[in-house]
C-alpha cells in the first residue's frame, strides 16, 4: 500500500528546504552558487522510493532534491551550502559536490553518466544485485560522453537507470534549441529499453519508476526514464528569463504538492507543513551557528 | 633473451592480477593474441579472461566508467592506447577522478591507475607522439609517475601502485622505453646506482635513483630526467665522462606529480649546476618548475639550464623528429656549455 502523506511529506521537505535556499541566498547566507529542484520534487520522490538500500545515486548540479529524496538531513546540506565544517563534504565540495552513503553527485555535465555505468558495471562484477541510477537533464544531452556511456552500458549491460528529467529548458535556453530528433530514440539505438511519462503526479510516476527497476534488477540491462517535468525556479538563482506568465502557468498546472495535496486529508497536511517548517527552521538555524573550517582542513 | 622493460610491465600486470581479483584491466585491443598496440597485456586476457575488458574507441566514457568501478570497490587498470588521447579523458581526469576524494572529504577512495605510452622517435607524426605529462602535473588530488628500466623502478612499481594505492594514478610509460632491456644494478660496468625514496613518500613506493661514475672525482653538473629521457641521459653522463672528462650526477625520480625535489636539491648542493633534460616541449614544463624550485631553494647557483623538445609540434619525418627531440649528443652539447 503506497503511502501518499509520505511521498508529499518528502516533496514538501524539499519545497520548504529550496525555497529557503532561494530566500536566504538573497541575504548573503549562502556563498557559492546553487540550482533548486522547485518544481521537480515527484521525479526525485518517485525514483528513489523505488530504490533499495544498497541501490546507488549519481546525480547533477541540481542535485538537493536528490539527496533529500534518498534521506539526506536538511542541517549538514544546509551547512554544506553555507561552507561549513559540518557540511556534507565538510564544506569542500558546496551545493554541487555531495557525497552520502552511495549517493554522489558532481556538477559538471555529462561525466556523471559514464561514472554511473563503472558503477553498475562494479556492482554487476561483485554480484551485489545493486543498481545504480544517474539523473540527468535535457541539456545533458549535448555532451557526447553520454552515448560514449550507454553504449558500454548496454554493451555490458551493466543494472543501470538513466533519469532524464526533461525540463524543458537548460540554463536558459529551451530545449527545442538544443535539442535535435527525439530524445527517446536515441537511447532506443543503443539497445536500451525507454519509459517515457508527462507527469507531475508523483503517484503516476512512483509505478512506473517500480517497474523499471524491478526490470533492470532482473535482467541486469539499462534503462532510460524519460521524466518530462517543469523547472519553477531559475536555473540558478535570478537567471530565469521566461515571461512570468509562462512560469506562472507552470505553476497552475504542474505542481507536484497541489496535484498530491488535493488527494489527502487538510488536517493532516496542516500537522505536516507545521512539522516540516520547524524542521526546516531548526536545521538552518543550526547550519548557521556550526563553525566555518579552519585552515588545516585545506590538505 | 633480455628482459625488457615492456616484460616487465607486463609481469607487473600480470602479478596484480594474481595479487588481487578486484584488478581489472581495460582498454582497446587488449585482448589476446593481440595483447594491446604495443603488447604490454599480452597474456592476460587470457589468464584471467573475466577480468581483462576489450572497450570501444571511447577514452573519454572510459575514464568515467572506471572512476566508477573504483568508487565502488574494484581496482580498475585503463590503458589509453597513445599517450595523446589522453586529453579526450581530461574532463574525466580533471574535473571527476583527480577531485572525488578530496571534494568528498576523504569519504571515499579512487583505486585506479591510467597508463599510457607518451613519446616520439617512431616517425608517428604530431598526433601520435607527443609527450604531454606536463598537462597532468601539479593537478591536485592526481599522482602521475614514470616508470624507469629498472625491476623495481617498472613492473614492480606498477604492481604496487595498481594493488596498494587508493587514490588516482597516470602512468606514464614511453614507446622506445619498452624496448630497453631493464638494468641490473651488479650489470652496470661504470656508474655507481643509489635509490633513495622522498620523505613523503611513507611507503617506499616511489624509488629516485643517483648514478655517479664509478671511482670518479667530484661531479660538478647535476642532470635530472626521468622515463626514457633518463636512460639518454645516463648514456650521455658516461660519454661526459670519458670523451670530455666531465663528471656528473644523474637524479632520476619516478614519481612527477605530487612534486618532490630533495634529491634533486641535495645533488645540486654538492655541484652547483643543474640541468634538467624532458621530452616534452620546452615552454612551461617539467624542466621550469625544477629549475624554479632549485632556484628558490638555493640562492645564487653558478649554471642552470633546461633541455628539452622544441616548441613545436613534433614532425613525422626522422630528419625533423631528430632535430625538434633532444638527443644523447644534445645533453653532451648542453653540460660541456655549462663547464
Amino acid at each position: 500500500m503506497i503511502d501518499e502523506l509520505s511521498l508529499y511529506r518528502t516533496m514538501y521537505r524539499i519545497r520548504r528546504f529550496e525555497e529557503t535556499v532561494l530566500d536566504e541566498f538573497k541575504r548573503g547566507v549562502f556563498s557559492g552558487t546553487t540550482h533548486t529542484y522547485l518544481g521537480q520534487e515527484a521525479n526525485a520522490t518517485a525514483v528513489i522510493r523505488s530504490l533499495q538500500e544498497n541501490d546507488i545515486i549519481v546525480t547533477n548540479h541540481r542535485c538537493h532534491g536528490h539527496f533529500l529524496a534518498y534521506g539526506g538531513e536538511m542541517r549538514p546540506l544546509f551547512a554544506e551550502l553555507m561552507g561549513k565544517a559540518t557540511g556534507v563534504c565538510g564544506g569542500r565540495g558546496g551545493s554541487q559536490h555531495l557525497h552520502w552513503r552511495n549517493f554522489y553527485s558532481n556538477g559538471v555535465q555529462g561525466g556523471i553518466v559514464p561514472i554511473a555505468t563503472g558503477m553498475a558495471l562494479a556492482e554487476k562484477h561483485k554480484g551485489s544485485r545493486a543498481i545504480a541510477v544517474v539523473f540527468i537533464g535535457d541539456g545533458t544531452l549535448g555532451e557526447g560522453v553520454i552515448y560514449e556511456a550507454t553504449n558500454m552500458a548496454s554493451l555490458w549491460s551493466v543494472p543501470l537507470l538513466i533519469v532524464l528529467e526533461n525540463n524543458h529548458i537548460a540554463q536558459t535556453t529551451p530545449s527545442q534549441l538544443t535539442v535535435a530528433g527525439s530524445m527517446s530514440e536515441r537511447f532506443k539505438a543503443f539497445g536500451l529499453g525507454v519509459n517515457e511519462l508527462d507527469s507531475s503526479d508523483v503517484m503516476q510516476l512512483l509505478p512506473v519508476a517500480q517497474q523499471a527497476i524491478s526490470e533492470i534488477r532482473a535482467s541486469n540491462h539499462p534503462q532510460v526514464l524519460i521524466l518530462n517535468t517543469a523547472r519553477f525556479g531559475p536555473h540558478s538563482k535570478g537567471d530565469d528569463t521566461r515571461p512570468e506568465t509562462e512560469v506562472a502557468q507552470l505553476k497552475a498546472t504542474r505542481d507536484p504538492l497541489k496535484i498530491s495535496a488535493a488527494r489527502l486529508c487538510k488536517t493532516e497536511l496542516v500537522v505536516l507543513h507545521t512539522e516540516v517548517d520547524a524542521e526546516v527552521r531548526s536545521a538552518f538555524a543550526g547550519a548557521l551557528s556550526d563553525p566555518f573550517p579552519t585552515a588545516e582542513a585545506l590538505s | 633473451m633480455k628482459r625488457t622493460v615492456l616484460d616487465s610491465l607486463n609481469d607487473g600486470l600480470l602479478a596484480a592480477m594474481l595479487q588481487d581479483d578486484s584488478v581489472l584491466l581495460l582498454g582497446e585491443d587488449i585482448l589476446d593474441p593481440y595483447g594491446g598496440a604495443f603488447k604490454a597485456t599480452r597474456g592476460i586476457s587470457t589468464a584471467f579472461p573475466e577480468r581483462v575488458i576489450t572497450t570501444p574507441i571511447s577514452e573519454a566514457g572510459l575514464g568515467g566508467i572506471c572512476a566508477g568501478l573504483a568508487l565502488r570497490g574494484l581496482r580498475p587498470v585503463l590503458e589509453i592506447m597513445f599517450g595523446d588521447f589522453t586529453t579526450l579523458l581530461a574532463d574525466q581526469i580533471i574535473n571527476h577522478i583527480s577531485k572525488f576524494c578530496w571534494m568528498y572529504n576523504n569519504s571515499v577512495t579512487l583505486p585506479l591507475v591510467i597508463r599510457t605510452p607518451m613519446g616520439g622517435r617512431r616517425g608517428y607524426g604530431p598526433t601520435h607522439s607527443q609527450t604531454l605529462e606536463k598537462l597532468y602535473l601539479g593537478v591536485p588530488g592526481l599522482t602521475v609517475v614514470a616508470p624507469l628500466a629498472y625491476e623495481e623502478g617498472a613492473g614492480k612499481m606498477l604492481q604496487r601502485i595498481i594493488c596498494e594505492s587508493e587514490e588516482p594514478v597516470l602512468f606514464i610509460e614511453n614507446k622506445l622505453q619498452y624496448l630497453l632491456p631493464l638494468q641490473l644494478q651488479g650489470e652496470m660496468k661504470e656508474l655507481d646506482q643509489e635509490i633513495s625514496y622522498s620523505a613523503g613518500d611513507l611507503d617506499k613506493r616511489y624509488p629516485i635513483y643517483r648514478f655517479t661514475l664509478k671511482g670518479a672525482p667530484v661531479a660538478v653538473v647535476t642532470l635530472t630526467a626521468y622515463g626514457y629521457m633518463a636512460d639518454l641521459a645516463r648514456q650521455a653522463q658516461i660519454k661526459l665522462a670519458y670523451d670530455y672528462e666531465i663528471f656528473t650526477e644523474l637524479i632520476t625520480p619516478t614519481l612527477l606529480s605530487p612534486f618532490e625535489l630533495s634529491s634533486v636539491l641535495d645533488s645540486v648542493k654538492r655541484t652547483g649546476r643543474l640541468l634538467t633534460i624532458e621530452e616534452g616541449t620546452r615552454t612551461l614544463g617539467w624542466g621550469a618548475e625544477v629549475s624554479a624550485r632549485v632556484a628558490e631553494a638555493i640562492p645564487g647557483l653558478r649554471c642552470m639550464r633546461r633541455l628539452a623538445a622544441q616548441d613545436t609540434p613534433v614532425p613525422a619525418s626522422p630528419a625533423l623528429e631528430k632535430v625538434a627531440l633532444p638527443q644523447v649528443d644534445d645533453i653532451i652539447a648542453s653540460v660541456r656549455k655549462m663547464v
